[in-house]
């Protein structure tokens, strides 16, 4: 009997703890910066759509590693089980024909070093690691520094004289 | 039974009979005008089942391909203008209209055997469907895309350098029409396995 009791008698006094602890209001206001001004619940206009950038000229890469942004517009492009769009223009044997730069000698490679005949399936879905960009305002800055500029401000004097 | 032939062979007596009371020139115009209204009657029913209305009334069209292009810009873009079924399917000329609906007999007959009329089965006969399809706008040239895109009137200093570059290239050579390169832009695509340039 007490048995029985014990886990709800527990929870109740647990879950009055809980209730006495909120001295914050429910509708809290919302973290600046994202989303300046406001409570969580209210509700905006949003801010209106902006169009992918489509000037088709290749963006500079931060480091060496970086999946290059996409230069180019890629709506309605398929990127399924049936059918890769991506790959018809940017595949071993369709750049030439598009003259759009082959994916590169790190997406044949599969998991184990393994260097395979097409694309590696975890390099399929593409926008998994490549956006495209849009002309809007960054919602938080960024603070990058690439690194030139860190090798720069570490030794001003060799920096300098590049 | 015998009152019923009695019957019927006066009825067939009134119309083997030479007419007496209407002229010649009036029984030609009856039949003039009769083949008018025929005719009209004919081009309505044309015109009705060239409506997307019509060919979303069966859900085969509608649950599969109805519902993937609402997605897509030709079906709403900032310009507002819309392409329906009938306008990518169904070609607008006289002669080829008739020709499409002949072969949309075929249709019929899927509808009353349920060639398609699970997700399923559609699914399965995705391919062999757009297949037709691809090989109609191959062969007619992508009509039905000219009808609205007219290439004499793309201003390639306007599109993005990657259309232009093509548009102005294997398309002004006529070394490839719309459809070779732009699948899939109205639904989703079937299994491109082995389709060229995929
Ligand atoms: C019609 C052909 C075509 C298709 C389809 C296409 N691309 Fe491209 N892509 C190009 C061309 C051409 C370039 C070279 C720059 C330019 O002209 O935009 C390019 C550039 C890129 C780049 C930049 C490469 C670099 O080194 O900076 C990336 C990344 C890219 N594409 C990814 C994609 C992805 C992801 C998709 C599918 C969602 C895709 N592309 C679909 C033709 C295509
Ligand atoms: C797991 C993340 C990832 C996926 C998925 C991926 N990529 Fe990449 N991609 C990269 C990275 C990282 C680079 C830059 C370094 C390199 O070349 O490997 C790159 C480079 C590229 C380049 C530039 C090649 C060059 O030589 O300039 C192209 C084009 C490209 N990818 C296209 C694609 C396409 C198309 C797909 C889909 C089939 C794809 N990528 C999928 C990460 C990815
Ligand atoms: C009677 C119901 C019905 C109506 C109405 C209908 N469809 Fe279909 N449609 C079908 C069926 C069933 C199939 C599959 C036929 C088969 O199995 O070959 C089909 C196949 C198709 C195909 C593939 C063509 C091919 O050659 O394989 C197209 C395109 C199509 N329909 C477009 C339309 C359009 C456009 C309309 C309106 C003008 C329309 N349909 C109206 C039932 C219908
Ligand atoms: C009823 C007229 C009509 C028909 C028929 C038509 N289109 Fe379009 N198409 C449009 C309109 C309208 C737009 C959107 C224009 C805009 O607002 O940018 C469009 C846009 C496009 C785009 C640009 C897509 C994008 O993302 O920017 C392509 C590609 C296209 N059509 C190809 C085709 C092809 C291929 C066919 C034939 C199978 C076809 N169209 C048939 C009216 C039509
Ligand atoms: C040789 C391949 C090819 C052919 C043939 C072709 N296109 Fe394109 N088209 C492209 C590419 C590549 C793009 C740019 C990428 C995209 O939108 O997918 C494009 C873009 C477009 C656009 C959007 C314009 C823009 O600025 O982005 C329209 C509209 C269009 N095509 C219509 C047509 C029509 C209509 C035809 C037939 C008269 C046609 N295309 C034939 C390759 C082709
Ligand atoms: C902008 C042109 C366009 C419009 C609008 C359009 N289609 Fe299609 N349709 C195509 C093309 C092109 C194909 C060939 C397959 C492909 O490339 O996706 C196709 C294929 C099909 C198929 C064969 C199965 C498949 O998915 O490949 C059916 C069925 C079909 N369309 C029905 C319809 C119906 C019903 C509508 C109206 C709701 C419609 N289509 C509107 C262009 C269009």
């Amino acid at each position: 009997m007490t048995f029985r009791f014990l886990p709800l008698s527990l929870l109740a006094v647990f879950g009055l703890a809980v209730a006495a602890d909120v001295n914050y209001p429910l509708d809290a206001p919302a973290p600046d910066g994202r989303r300046p001004g406001g409570t969580i619940t209210q509700e905006f206009t949003p801010p209106p759509l902006r169009d992918e950038e489509n000037k088709d000229l290749r963006r500079e890469r931060n480091y060496p590693e970086q999946p290059p942004t996409i230069p180019h517009a890629i709506r309605g492009y398929a990127v399924d089980k049936n059918a890769n769009k991506c790959l018809s223009c940017h595949s071993r044997e369709a750049s030439a024909r598009t003259q759009a730069p082959m994916i590169s000698i790190t997406h044949f490679g599969d998991r184990d070093g393994q260097v395979l005949a097409a694309v590696a399936p975890r390099r399929y879905f593409c926008t998994q690691c490549h956006v495209p960009q849009h002309d809007a305002k960054p919602l938080v800055e960024n603070q990058f520094k690439n690194i030139d500029d860190l090798l720069y401000r570490e030794n001003p004097a060799t920096g300098k004289q590049n | 039974m015998k009152s019923l032939m009695a019957m019927l062979k006066r009825y067939w007596g009134v119309l083997r009979r030479p007419s007496v009371h209407y002229s010649l020139g009036v029984l030609t115009l009856g039949g003039f005008i009769a083949g008018i209204i025929f005719w009209g009657g004919f081009n309505t029913a044309l015109e009705a089942t060239n409506t997307e209305a019509f060919c979303i009334s069966c859900h085969e069209m509608e649950s599969n391909v109805y519902v993937e292009i609402k997605d897509t810009i030709h079906y709403t873009n900032r310009s507002g203008v819309r392409a329906t079924c009938p306008d990518c399917h169904v070609p607008h000329e006289w002669t080829d209209k008739i020709a499409r609906k002949m072969q949309a007999s075929k249709e019929v007959w899927g509808k009353i055997f349920g060639t398609i009329n699970t997700r399923e089965k559609f699914l399965e006969k995705r391919r062999e469907l757009a297949e037709h399809e691809w090989a109609r706008l191959k062969a007619n040239d992508s009509l039905e895309c000219r009808n609205c895109h007219d290439f004499d009137f793309m201003d390639f200093t306007r599109q993005s350098p990657r259309a232009a570059q093509f548009h102005s290239t294997a398309l002004a050579k006529g070394e490839a029409t719309c459809i070779d390169c732009h699948k899939g832009i109205a639904h989703r695509l079937p299994d491109m396995q082995g389709v060229p340039g995929w």
